[in-house]
């Protein structure tokens, strides 16, 4: 009878690098080891498993109802919408129509003569549905109470399906915001499924071009902390209303111990 | 001009020779975007017909950027070397690729011809080609430069080492780095991508990399890939810097969208000759590309975008490379869908490349949003060096932390070298002899405790404490 760690030991034919201390300074996959001269099989499985979660991130069905819903909870009204991308193929071969509404969202947005707000938010899938499923809630549950401190007016919360970053632009312009702020599922990468991002723009429209933009991204719980994240939104905000701009000539220059929309002063008479 | 073929009564007309090139591509998603594919795949395969028939001598008469309008185009139109071009003046596209898988086009024959030999011309006849006309032509072309290690000798397969880290901590690209060495790569460069472009963080990561290339005399090159202007600023500083990095593509127009012209390229390459650092060559550039560049800056021009890439090949032919790679699936699937449509890109850009007398290697890679996965890697890397590819990335487990897609590892390196008996670049084999990390057959050695590079490892260790 031979124990477990021996039948391991006898039958283990890979060779250890001696530098694996060396993993300390980086996340990057170094000191595997090697089988012949090919990666072990633990690495190689645990390779495929985040690849795998990557891949699932960007095809998991964007459950734009259960967003919504959770997003009313917070008493705020929201609209669903979608891109005029009809699939997730059409979606990820054709990013021009993901920066499109669909016909029918566009007439449903503009049906509803919305009056005139400070912030549209606009909450898209993007690449990653599991990035909203898991972040965008706790996200709103930090900025929404200081939105509503500092007397700020929110238009409603569109979620969208099969979004690119530009759909935002194609809503704040049909909804009269004066800034658009989009949550949007980033593209995964191996280590970072889940990670969102948020694209702030003023006086959005069709037309608009990435330099107008400022964002937020790696927001997940293992990366920028989703309160954190609302708080430099705040910051970002206040500043763009302001100084009714944004993108490159709008720097984040947040103080340190910043008190969220304290750079709001004068805009609301 | 317009082109036009039969079909068993069906007329297929095209109104241009940038027309016919965009619809005799082979599939590809880039090209639907743009909305210059062919409608269907008869037509596609009628628009290669037509092609086949067309003179090589009319790509130097009709261009598919005006020449008054684009300085790419002036340069490949006023670099024409015509002796070269003579041996094949009157060949049709069709006729060409013929010969090309003749035994009449040797190495050296081809080599004579390569100046001669347009981006139009390469695009045009690799899209009558398969993939094993790909790879065979392009194994018939070597193209060897030199710095501190000769670089695509036959028999060959160098690797780049790329330790990236997202906030370019010296310690963290120095384990990558060190892993690299010990699994024998980093012939074609130690290059790194940086988080951050500020001249200073540039500076302070290319003294890291030559005291740590100074300091076990490793006949290699470091690279930090930055813009042009900031590797000239470096250069004014007196930084360390072997090559000149820069990303190029085949327009003008997409060029200005990466901040550069053909001028700035020159002026990078003479601040770095100034240098003098080489010493088996003198090739002194590191250029990257790849297929959608151009529609991506939204600067096509109408063109497909694999001619679009070849043209790339014609700016860096200009300036002498060390090193020449397309990222070919970094740019997603909106380019280039899935496995199939980056593995023909790959050797496509490769086959190009080689024919035109450019070093090129290949970054085998893909993003998470694309229909591909290692399988697919291994399919290309295998492929293309059987086609004699110069060099290859290296990654730590294939995994880039810091731009967030997978290339191949120091681990498939070594498969591709074991399983086609390739070797490392001479004077770097020699080294990783002489330094006890391989045996005189080239195989890697367990590491001995007393490797010198050990005591590095055991240094930042230290120093992490």
């Amino acid at each position: 009878m031979v124990s477990k760690g021996e039948v391991i030991l006898k039958n283990d034919v890979t060779v250890r690098d001696p530098w694996a201390g060396l993993r300390a300074f980086t996340d990057a996959r170094i000191a595997l080891g090697r089988a012949g001269v090919a990666i072990p099989v633990g690495e190689t499985l645990s390779f495929r498993l985040s690849h795998a979660r990557a891949r699932d991130a960007v095809h998991t069905k964007f459950d734009a109802e259960g967003v919504a819903a959770k997003i009313e909870g917070l008493g705020l009204s929201t609209i669903l919408v979608e891109s005029a991308a009809a699939t997730r193929a059409e979606y990820l071969t054709r990013p021009d129509l993901g920066r499109k509404l669909s016909r029918r969202s566009e007439t449903l947005l503009e049906d509803l003569h919305a009056e005139s707000s400070d912030l549209a938010l606009v909450v898209g899938d993007g690449l990653s549905s599991r990035a909203i499923h898991e972040n965008a809630l706790s996200f709103l549950e930090a900025f929404l109470p200081l939105c509503r401190k500092a007397g700020l007016k929110l238009g409603p919360v569109c979620v969208a399906s099969q979004s690119r970053v530009a759909l935002a632009d194609a809503v704040c312009e049909r909804i009269h915001a004066k800034v658009v702020a989009i949550l949007i599922g980033e593209r995964p990468g191996l280590s970072s499924p889940d990670s969102m991002g948020i694209y702030m723009t003023y006086a959005a429209k069709s037309g608009t071009t990435d330099e107008a933009r400022n964002c937020i991204s790696n927001i997940r719980s293992a990366g920028f902390a989703p309160s954190l994240a609302a708080v430099k939104l705040a910051y970002l905000l206040s500043e763009s209303l302001v100084r009714k701009l944004s993108g490159v000539n709008l720097k984040d220059n947040q103080p340190e111990g910043y008190l969220p929309f304290s750079n709001l002063t004068g805009y609301l008479g | 001009m317009s082109y036009s073929a039969r079909i068993e009564g069906t007329i297929h007309t095209f109104a241009s020779l940038r027309e016919l090139m965009a619809k005799a591509t082979p599939l590809r998603s880039g090209d639907c975007l743009a909305g210059l594919a062919a409608a269907s795949g008869e037509e596609r395969v009628a628009a290669q017909m037509c092609l086949a028939d067309v003179p090589l001598a009319r790509f130097l008469e009709e261009q598919l950027i005006p020449y008054e309008e684009d300085e790419v185009t002036r340069l490949i139109v006023d670099t024409h070397d015509k002796d070269a071009f003579a041996p094949v003046s009157e060949m049709t596209v069709g006729m060409f690729r013929d010969w090309l898988l003749s035994d009449a086009a040797d190495g050296a024959v081809l080599k004579k011809i390569a100046p001669g030999i347009t981006p139009e011309m390469a695009a045009a006849v690799s899209k009558l080609m398969r993939l094993q006309d790909l790879i065979y032509v392009a194994s018939k072309c070597r193209v060897v430069v030199g710095f501190r290690d000769t670089i695509g000798l036959p028999g060959t397969l160098a690797v780049r080492i790329q330790p990236n880290h997202p906030t370019d901590d010296a310690r963290g690209i120095a384990a990558s780095t060190l892993d690299g060495l010990f699994y024998g790569s980093g012939d074609a460069v130690i290059g790194i991508n940086p988080a951050t472009d500020n001249l200073k963080n540039v500076c302070v990561l290319l003294d890291m990399l030559d005291n740590l290339r100074q300091r076990y005399d490793i006949p290699t090159q470091s690279c930090v890939l930055t813009h042009v202007t900031t590797t000239i600023q470096a250069i004014e500083k007196g930084a360390p810097v072997d090559l000149v990095f820069q990303s190029i593509a085949g327009t003008e127009g997409a060029n200005k969208s990466f901040g550069i012209n053909l001028a700035m390229l020159r002026e990078g390459r003479e601040a770095a000759l100034s240098l003098n650092r080489g010493t088996v060559g003198n090739n002194v550039m590191y250029f990257e590309t790849g297929q959608g560049s151009a529609l991506s800056a939204n600067a096509h021009r109408g063109v497909d975008q694999q001619t679009c890439e070849a043209r790339a090949y014609a700016v860096a032919r200009e300036f002498k490379p060390l090193l020449v790679n397309t990222v070919v699936g970094f740019i997603g699937p909106e380019y280039l869908y899935d496995g199939k449509q980056i593995a023909r890109a790959g050797l496509e850009d490769h086959f190009c490349g080689k024919l035109m007398g450019v070093p090129m290697g290949v970054d085998v890679c893909y993003t998470n949003h694309a229909e591909a996965d290692q399988d697919d890697m291994d399919a290309l890397l295998t492929l293309l060096c059987t086609a004699g590819c110069n060099y290859i990335m290296g990654v730590p487990g294939a995994d880039d932390i810091m731009l967030n897609y997978q290339s191949t590892s120091y681990h498939d390196a070594l498969y591709a070298r074991r399983l086609l008996g390739l070797k490392p670049a001479p004077e770097f084999e020699a080294w990783l002899e002489k330094n006890g990390i391989c045996d005189s057959r080239g195989r890697l050695k367990p590491v001995s405790p007393r490797n010198p590079m050990l005591h590095m490892s055991r240094e930042l260790e230290r120093a992490g404490v």
